[in-house]
């Protein structure tokens, strides 16, 4: 690492939400004590992983096309200066302006001055995890401009003034009947007699935001893939609001990551095939729109691509690290890992939940501004084996332990919790230790060892009959 | 120093250690490959799509639909049946559009394997607002234009067009998982797949 061009450029504090309030241990004792919580994230990441686990046995060259993703990943982190510049020329000539943010501060003010130039109070946004890094909403609010989440989870999200808990399906902490009082509470024009059947609450939701999407003149959105070759954007999608979003609206403004780029057209191919099957398990997700710059009388007539640095470049810097920024935010990682299956996303403190979360908020933010997610994990490997694009998840874990400011103790307190939920025979008899401390009259004290600085609550899940790797290899 | 240099500056600092540039491996199947069309059929049908087969263009459109649909300019006429009021998208406004009982357009490709059907904005496919806003999209699809597999398919399509890439109708899986169908797209997908003969 060249030192004479200074220090990597973390993300900066005070703004986004890449830092969480408490650390992970102390979140995740919370998420613990929740047992309805639990419950929903347990039957959602096993109704995924079956649905997922399906259809990739479909395919006779998956193994061949992660193995094409994971190099193509990086191919294009060590050609990025080149391939940026290359996506700025293409959707410049086809009628796009490209801005640069260095940080989530100069993003939030890009996007904030672009509305503000329409003069409209309200803009519609599609699922973007950019844009929820930077904490755009919260920049174009104090701005007086009103941003509104179209996709359904974040729109129970938002109207729940609740957070986000998983990067695919980011109200998965919530059944039925919480989405139906969530609705009834602070959806404006909702039917009284919503009933909570999935079919009727989507119903309503399309009612809700058909209004707003026929009204709204500008929309924000993220990107999938941005391809240098062509200037085409990418947007992946299930509900229909992201064509809403990229279609109706007068202005589009699409915040993308800098590794997002995809050096050429075909290579799509093999992302169009991994995203979907490890993501929501479908041979394919029922929408993806594709646009290069502006086309004349067809979808926004201003289209503007802001490219995000915002710590991006000190994760590059990184040599066994980097590779965090191959990520396609599948969320596969997620529904894996027996850490995230016990706390759910909240626990982690940044929009980046799970493993994948481990490795790569630390590093946007420097290790110091998130010591203990480096410790969120046991270290089991199903992480690894389940990514698309073949991110050695555990590996980077280590390396940032290393780099953790921790005392000693409460690493190993870590470490040692993470390893015994991974390890169902430890994990039994750290029960039954518990069992037999409570008999013996210590109720109230918590776990014994090694579970008792990391978890106070009695109420843990009995064990798996086998570590999730074992289950991931054995498919 | 504007920000474009300060990133890039920043990126060649980060790569400075000249990371390895690996050759892509490309052995995963790129075709070509026979389209199967009753794979495709099942795929689609899977999804929830309603897939008709039998009888020309105009009859199936007329079991699917009465009433007024919005076709694009380029829409071969008579493909539609008597009877129908026909809206063609000359401009339509969104509130004209949405008020239609549906949506008839051509395609660009299917891919089988996936059950998909990519629009590209032809004259014969139209503006993207016109498939987004009715409640019922009729899709007509000709058996040459389906490929077996993902990379035949992106093959195939040219980049700079707007591209839709449809399979099924819209869904949403944010409530306990459960796969509903239909949020905001059109909630009834309907492929007629003919062998480009019979219309
Ligand atoms: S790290 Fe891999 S498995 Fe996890 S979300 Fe990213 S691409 Fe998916």
């Amino acid at each position: 690492m060249s030192t004479f061009l200074g220090m990597p450029v973390r993300a900066p504090r005070g703004v986004g939400h890449l830092r969480g309030d408490q650390s992970f241990p102390a979140a995740a004792k919370e998420a613990l004590g929740n047992s309805q919580l639990r419950r929903n994230l347990q039957h959602a990441t096993t109704t995924i992983r079956g649905k997922s686990g399906r259809v990739i046995a479909e395919l006779p060259d998956w193994q061949e096309l992660r193995s094409a993703g994971s190099a193509l990943k990086a191919y294009t982190m060590a050609n990025l200066p080149l391939l940026l510049t290359q996506l700025e020329e293409k959707v410049t000539a086809a009628g796009g302006v490209v801005h640069w943010a260095a940080d989530a501060n100069e993003a939030n003010q890009i996007v904030t001055d672009l509305v503000a130039r329409t003069g409209e109070k309200r803009v519609i946004k599609v699922k973007s995890m950019a844009t929820q890094e930077i904490g755009l909403n919260e920049a174009l609010e104090a701005a007086g401009i009103a941003p509104v989440e179209t996709d359904l989870a974040e729109l129970i999200v938002q109207l729940g003034e609740d957070k986000p808990s998983h990067i695919l399906v980011p109200a998965i902490h919530r059944n039925r009947a919480e989405i139906r009082e969530i609705f009834l509470r602070a959806m404006p024009g909702v039917d009284p007699k919503l009933t909570d059947d999935p079919p009727v609450l989507a119903g309503a939701a399309r009612r809700y935001l058909r209004e707003i999407f026929m009204r709204t003149k500008v929309a924000v959105s993220g990107a999938n893939f941005g391809i240098a070759e062509t200037g085409t954007l990418a947007v992946v999608e299930s509900e229909g609001n992201g064509r809403m979003c990229l279609t109706l609206p007068d202005t589009l403004i699409t915040v993308m990551g800098i590794e997002k780029v995809v050096p050429a057209w075909a290579d799509l191919e093999v992302f169009l095939q991994l995203l979907p099957r490890a993501s929501t398990g479908e041979r394919m997700n029922p929408y993806t729109s594709m646009w290069t710059g502006v086309t004349p009388g067809d979808g926004p007539q201003n289209f503007h691509l802001v490219l995000l640095d915002n710590g991006r470049t000190a994760v590059l810097a990184d040599e066994v690290g980097r590779q965090a920024l191959h990520c396609i935010r599948c969320s596969a990682c997620l529904n894996v890992c027996p850490v995230y299956e016990r706390t759910g996303g909240h626990a982690y403190g940044s929009v980046y939940p799970g493993p994948i979360g481990a490795v790569l908020s630390p590093q946007l933010t420097g290790v110091e501004d998130n010591a203990s997610l480096p410790y969120a994990s046991s270290l089991c490997g199903a992480c690894f084996d389940a990514c698309p694009v073949k991110i050695d998840i555990p590996s980077i874990l280590v390396h940032l332990r290393n780099q953790a400011p921790h005392a000693r103790t409460e690493a190993a307190v870590m470490a040692a919790a993470a390893y015994t939920m991974d390890h169902p025979r430890l994990y039994a008899s750290a029960q039954r230790a518990a069992k037999l401390a409570r008999i013996a009259g210590r109720r109230g004290r918590g776990l014994p060892p090694p579970l008792n600085g990391w978890s106070a609550s009695r109420d843990l899940p009995s064990p798996p009959d086998e570590t999730f790797r074992d289950w991931w290899r054995g498919r | 120093m504007s920000s474009k240099d300060v990133i890039l500056d920043r990126i060649r600092a980060a790569l400075a250690d000249g990371p390895s540039v690996p050759e892509i491996p490309r052995d995963y199947r790129r075709g070509p490959a026979e389209a199967d069309l009753d794979l495709l059929v099942d795929r689609l049908v899977d999804y929830k799509a309603v897939v008709h087969r039998a009888g020309t263009i105009p009859d199936a459109i007329a079991t699917i639909v009465s009433g007024s649909v919005v076709v694009p300019p380029g829409l071969p006429r008579e493909w539609l049946p008597v009877g129908l009021e026909v809206l063609v998208d000359d401009g339509l406004s969104p509130e004209r559009i949405a008020a239609a009982d549906g949506v008839v357009t051509a395609a660009a490709v299917a891919v089988a394997e996936t059950g998909t059907i990519v629009l590209d904005a032809s004259p014969d496919q139209g503006r993207r607002i016109i498939s987004l806003l009715p409640d019922l999209h009729i899709c007509v699809l000709r058996a040459d234009q389906v490929v077996a597999s993902v990379p035949e398919a992106v093959a195939r399509l040219d980049p700079t067009r707007p591209l839709t890439w449809i399979s099924g109708p819209s869904a949403t899986s944010d409530i306990e998982l459960n796969r509903v169908e239909g949020v905001h797209g059109p909630r009834n997908l309907h492929v007629i797949l003919t062998d480009g003969e019979n219309h």
